[in-house]
Formats: C-alpha cells, structure tokens, sequence
C-alpha cells in the first residue's frame, strides 16, 4: 500500500477529532515504558555547529529503546544516503518516530518488529553488518509498513528543519524580511537580463 | 464583530441579500463589486479570518494554517490519486480563498483559446465547446481587472525585478531562440500602489504575502466591500445546502456556523464561488425532488469536464549556485509555446514559468514516494537549482468529475468530494513535449542534471459547472448565471468553457466583475 506522503499535521485534520483512546497493553512489557537515549558528536567543522547550543547532542527516546532508535537512524542514513550530513539531522527522524511509538501502540509495534527483521538478518544485531549488506536489506523492506513508516516520516522530518536547510543551502525563515537588499539577483555566471525582460529595483 | 471588518450585519430572515459563499478571487471580488454598487451582500466563508501578519515562513506549517484539509477522495489513472490520495488539490480555506497562497501569475486568455471547439476541431474523447462569450468582449473586464489587481506591465506599472532563477530561465530561452520571456504579467505590486507595498522578494508567495505586495481578495476587496456598509462578512460558515421554491428559484443557504450550528440564511440571489471541487459538490449536495440530479444540473454536466491544467515541472542542477527560493516564486515565464501550433502533436498550448520550492516542499513534491542515493544526490544540488513549471490546456472530459462519495463523509456527515481524473492522450503529448522543451531551457545554459517532476495535487481547479450557449451543454450563462435558475450564480473557476493554457485568476476576476454588472442590471430591471 502507498503510504501518504504528508505529514501527520496535514493528515490528522483537526475536524476529525481526537484519535480514541488507546487502549492500555495489560502485559508487564506495555507498562514499563522502553526509554532509550540517542547521543553523538558534531564534526568540528560542522555548518551546524552555530545552530547547537553545544557540539554533543542527545536525544531522549519514549517510546524507543536505544537501540531502537540507533537502528532506525542507520536505517535512515541508507534510505536518504548524505555522506556529509551529521547524525544530528538524522537523529530528528529517530525523534518523530519515537514520539509517534510513545503515542500508538500500533506504531511501536511496527516499528519494534521492523527492527527485530533487522538484527535477525544481521545475526542479532544490525549495527554489526556492514554498509553494503545494510544497503541491500533496506531495499529488501520496501513496502512493508515499517518501511513506508519510517520513510513517509524521514523524507518530511529530515529536509524539514534549520540544521537542514543550513546543510542544503535554504533560507527557511531566514526569507521573512525579503532577498530584495539581500541578494534575490546575485548570480553572476549569466548575464543580466535586458530591463525590458525585467524591471526596476524599489528604492529602499 | 469588529475585528472581522464589518460594518454592518444583515438578519437571517433578511431576503433582500445576495449570499455570496466563499471569498476567494472570484467570490471576494463579486461580493465587493457588488457592494459598492450599493446591493447589500452576505458573505460566507469555510475557513477562518487569518490576518497577513499572522502568515507563516515555513511551508507545512503554513499549508496546515491555511489549506482545505477537510477530506476528499481521488479516483482515476492520475499520478496525484497515488501520491496524494486524500488531497487531491492544493486549494486554501481561508478568509481570501486560495488568493492567499497563489503566486499572481495574471495572463490573459488569448482570443483562439475562447473558441477551442472551432480551432482544436472535434478531437476525440474531448468534450470541446466554444465558450459562450469573447475575449473582446472580455478585454474591458480584463482591463479593469488589471489594474485593479495591479498586474505589472499593465497601466503604466513596471515589471519586476528578475531573481536568479528568471536569470536562469532567461539564458535558456534566449538561447533556444524563444521571444518572449520576461518576468511577466504579476498581479504583485512592483512600486508602491493602492496603499499596499511593493514586492520584498521573499519568495514566500505561496505561504502568503505578509507585506500585501500580492494582491489577495483578504487584504483588498473584503475591507473594501465591508468599507461600504453593504457587505457582511461572516467567516467558519460552511454552507451545506441551497434550498429553492416551488418554482425553482433558490431562496436560502443552510451553513454550519463556527459552533457548528446549522443556520438558514434567507436570500434574494446566491452566488456560488467555492472553488471547482466545493461549487459542483454543494449543488449535487442540494438535490430536491424539483433537481433530483443537484441543483441546476438538468444538463447532467455539474462536476464534469474537470479540468486542472496539464502540469509537470521540470528542476535542473548546475555547477554554481541558483538559490531559486530568493524571491518571487513566479519570477519569470516563456510564452512562446502558448500558441496554437498543431504540429507539435498536440492542440493547445503551454507556459513556462519559474517555481520554486522550499526545501521541505521539494523534498515531498520532487518525486513522491522515492529514496535511495540519486533522489539524495537531487536534494545534495538544492542550492544550484533552477526550477519552472509547465502549464499547459488540458480537454475537458465528461468522466473527469466530481462526484459526492456517499462512502466517506466530513465533520458535518457530509459526502465528501471525490476527484476522478485521467489524462487525455493530448495531455500526455503535451506534457512530454513540455518537458523536453523544459530540459532543453535549462541544458542551454549548461545543467548538469535535469529531473521531471509530476504534477503536484490541483492549484487550477477549473470546468465543472461550464458555461455554455445552449442550456444541454453546460450549467451556466456567459454571466455565470444558471441556466435552470435565474437567481443562482457561479462565480468562480467552474465557470470555464475550457482550460486555456494560461493561469486562471484574472480571467476569474474578469469574469466577477463582468458578473456584477449583469447582476446589478437583472436587479435593477427586477428579473432578479
Ligand atoms: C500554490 C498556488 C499557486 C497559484 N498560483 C496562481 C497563479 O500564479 N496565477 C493564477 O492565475 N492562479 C494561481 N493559483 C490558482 C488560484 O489561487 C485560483 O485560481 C483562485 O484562487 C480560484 O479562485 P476561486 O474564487 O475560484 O476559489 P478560491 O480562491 O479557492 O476560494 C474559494 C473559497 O470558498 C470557500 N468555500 C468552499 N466551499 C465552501 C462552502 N461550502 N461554504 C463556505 N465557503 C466555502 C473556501 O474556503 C475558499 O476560501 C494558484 C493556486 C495555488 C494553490
Ligand atoms: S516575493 Fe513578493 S509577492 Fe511573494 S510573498 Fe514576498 S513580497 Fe510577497
């Protein structure tokens, strides 16, 4: 099945209301909540290292254990491979998914049993395998729910923040006040068009 | 009341209004055209009142703000039913309509194109007709509507300054031999003028302008309809249904209001202005043993003959940086392949015009569904590319339709609108075509790598309630006026005979203010 492109905002349309109330796994494992923590280290020289507020960054899991979470960042890394992109960018794809394990059930399952496939083909754990191997299991999970899950969610939370649009060269916010005394017609390998084709620039 | 702008209110049981419902670019400029010509008018609007200083710099943030996120349902061999099931056009709900989020493209349809039937011949499987009404006939609309709007290279205004990616596009088509390119016919401000700013190039077009240099029915026509004292604007209003009388004429709207209690709104006339998918839903949704097929549907064509323009664009990186997102979305646009040549293998013809996206939409809208190291490698050159759109006629098809699907209902229990769509083979002809043209702009200038990119869900919503000469062959009049009940108007893009190649605005305008008139006189002579 498809899954839908869109982020969860754009698909839980406020008119429909609350989902219902999940009901509460009885099981010892369904009340001990799985926490996990996801740690790593910024390159020195880093775009990013401006946007952190320190060069290690961790990130709290709720609905993940650790090791969860290190697989499905790997994972990630192989589904929208950036050789030069930090762990940091990746880890915010972790983080949705985790608050989306820790708010559905059916969600943590789904992912729990996408990583349990994982670390069976890579003999208890997935980590271990080796880059090209990983590569080849990815694509061997397309268009099982874990797989749609955790790409419909990284192709949005990945490309969809500063530390992101930092590394890819976007202005995000940044745009608010206008390019118009900041550079909107700096490229200087063409040649300006005629000012018949353009038009004047306001005076500020 | 106060923060909405009204001065005046009107009672529910007041029968001497006109209801326009929705107050997007063709609702918000009938209601006002017709309050300052004195007639007292009703409008309501789905979505919220959202003030520009409110506007979002961030994509999803703002679509989720400002779109129709109320269900809707896809069907057909399109692209869009596949990648984006349950959103199959990009329209806003919201106080301005999708006059909030359009880039201002404002091209005038060109005189062959409101005869399409006669010069496209009888091409099969195209439900081809010739519209009921001239482009001379338009041009005095156009030209109010122009200046009105503030449409550059229009009334003494000057174009705008091209950003990078015009530069770009430019150096393409001048390569290739293309004559005219140039940064257009915008409905953007590029001085000072009618007390909103110029254009600050911010590239947000199609998050909403925050300094007004775009015009949008929310900051221009509704305070100047409400400024009259005769316009009540009434916003988180859905209308349900349009109720008639014996002898057909319609005489209240039943709405929803913003506590989702069901009103009935007594009216004199009603204008429908809700965008192509809403407008032929709310008439079928209006079925009475009087119209057991929807209200002013004897011709059985509400909903049919949608049509939403052949689209694709076509993105291309290079070795130095672009930037595309700097400035004006619609910086630039080749008009060239608009005309009619059929020996291109296909009738109509298509513009390209600069887009760009930010990069949370690029990456959604680049190739939906796609991973793996080419599309990462497409993302790595978001810096260095340059990007445009194709927009194309694609023919009217009777099974290319809205329909009410019983199946799915929105939060008033309410079937919801289903939108089948497949492309006709001149569609498809035309679109390849563009594509390779696209390429070609940006091989010229020495791209590296091109990518072709499908359409994104509907932005021109267009056809399904058509106006036509003979009551068998459409909805309406060349005045938008029903053909089944004098008293019913649709105001909007549904009106369109055909598709035209260029983008749909100031035509919708035109026709509103052309609309006005007619009404004004109909009321004045008390036929209305
Ligand atoms: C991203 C984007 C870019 C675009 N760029 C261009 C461009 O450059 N040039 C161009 O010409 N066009 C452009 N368009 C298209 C343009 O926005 C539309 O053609 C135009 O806004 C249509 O006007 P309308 O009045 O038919 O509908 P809208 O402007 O969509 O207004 C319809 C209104 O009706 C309301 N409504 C619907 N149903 C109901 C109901 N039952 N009760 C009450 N209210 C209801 C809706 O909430 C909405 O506010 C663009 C569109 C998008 C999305
Ligand atoms: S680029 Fe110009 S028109 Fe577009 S949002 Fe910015 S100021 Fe408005």
């Amino acid at each position: 099945m498809q899954s839908h492109p869109l982020p969860d905002p754009v698909l839980a349309t406020p008119e429909a209301g609350p989902a219902p109330a999940a009901p509460i796994a009885a099981t010892r494992r369904g009340v001990l909540k799985a926490t996990g923590l996801l740690t790593g280290t910024l390159a020195l020289s880093s775009v990013l290292a401006s946007l952190a507020p320190s060069r290690s960054w961790a990130l709290d899991l709720k609905g993940l254990s650790s090791h969860q979470g290190a697989v499905i960042l790997a994972f990630s890394r192989h589904l929208y491979p950036h050789p030069h992109l930090e762990d940091a960018v990746y880890a915010l794809v972790v983080k949705e998914l985790d608050g989306k394990a820790a708010a559905t059930p059916a969600t943590k399952k789904t992912l729990a049993d996408g990583v349990a496939r994982l670390d069976h083909v890579g003999s208890g754990d997935w980590l271990k395998r080796g880059a090209a191997l990983q590569e080849i299991d990815v694509a061997a999970m397309e268009g099982t729910p874990f797989f749609t899950l955790v790409r419909s969610t990284a192709v949005v939370a990945l490309y969809n923040n500063d530390m992101a649009f930092a590394h890819f060269g976007y202005g995000g916010k940044k745009g608010n006040d206008g390019y118009l005394y900041k550079g909107f017609n700096d490229l200087k390998w063409l040649p300006n068009p005629p000012a018949a084709a353009s038009g004047p620039i306001p005076k500020g | 009341m106060s923060d909405i702008g009204n001065k005046k209110t009107f009672a529910l049981d007041d029968d001497h209004v006109m209801v326009v419902i929705g107050s997007g670019a063709g609702g918000g400029t009938l209601a006002a055209e017709l309050a300052k010509k004195g007639i007292d008018v009703v409008v309501l609007e789905a979505g919220k009142l959202t003030p520009r200083t409110e506007f979002l710099p961030d994509e999803w943030a703002s679509f989720t703000q400002l779109a129709w996120l109320d269900k809707r349902t896809t069907s057909g061999t399109w692209r869009v039913a596949k990648d984006f099931p349950g959103l199959p056009a990009w329209i806003c709900k919201t106080v301005g309509g999708t006059s909030v989020h359009w880039a201002g493209a404002a091209l005038r349809i060109q005189p062959h194109e409101f005869k399409a039937r006669t010069t496209y011949g009888n091409l099969p499987g195209a439900n081809l007709l010739d519209w009921p009404v001239t482009r001379e006939e338009l041009d005095p609309y156009y030209t109010r509507a122009e200046d009105k709007m503030g449409v550059t290279r229009t009334h003494g205004m000057p174009g705008l300054p091209g950003n990078n990616n015009f530069k770009v596009m430019y150096g393409g088509a001048t390569k290739l031999g293309y004559k005219e390119c140039s940064t257009g016919h915008m409905a953007i401000n590029s001085t000072f003028r009618d007390g909103r700013n110029h254009c600050f190039q911010r590239g947000f077009c199609f998050q909403g302008c925050r300094y007004g240099a775009k015009w949008s029915t929310l900051y221009t026509e509704i305070p100047q309809g409400q400024a009259t004292g005769h316009m009540e604007l009434r916003p988180e209003c859905h209308v349900s249904r349009i109720e008639h009388d014996k002898t057909g004429k319609v005489t209240a709207v039943l709405y929803y209001d913003a506590s989702g209690h069901l009103q009935r709104q007594k009216a004199r006339a009603v204008s429908v202005a809700g965008n192509s998918i809403e407008t032929p839903r709310l008439l079928l949704l209006s079925e009475s043993s009087k119209f057991p097929d929807g209200l002013a549907n004897s011709s059985g064509q509400v909903g049919r003959n949608y049509l939403r323009h052949t689209t694709a664009s076509v993105y291309a990186t290079f070795d130095h940086q672009v930037d595309m997102f700097k400035g004006t979305t619609m910086a630039g646009i080749i008009s060239d392949e608009s005309r009619f040549d059929p020996s291109r293998g296909f009738v109509g013809g298509f513009h390209m015009e600069t887009i760009s996206l930010g990069l949370a939409f690029y990456s959604s809208f680049l190739n939906p569904g796609a991973w793996g190291k080419e599309f990462a490698e497409a993302m790595d050159g978001y810096s260095r590319t340059a990007g445009m759109w194709i927009v194309g006629e694609d023919m009217p098809q009777e099974s290319n339709r809205i329909t009410l699907n019983h199946d799915v209902k929105d939060q008033f229990g309410l079937p919801v609108a289903n939108v089948h769509f497949d492309d006709h083979p001149n569609d498809t002809a035309m679109r390849d075509y563009g594509f390779e043209r696209g390429e070609a702009v940006y091989r010229a200038v020495g791209a590296r790598k091109t990518y072709r990119v499908p359409p994104y869900p509907s932005t021109h919503n267009l056809g399904t309630c058509r106006m036509s000469e003979k009551p068998s062959d459409g909805v309406c009049n060349s005045y938008g006026q029903a053909h089944d009940v004098p008293n019913l108007f649709i105001s909007d893009g549904s009106q369109f005979t055909t598709g035209a190649a260029e983008n749909p605005t100031l035509t919708i305008v035109t026709l509103a203010l052309r609309q006005a008139d007619h009404i004004a006189a109909q009321m004045h002579k008390g036929a209305i």
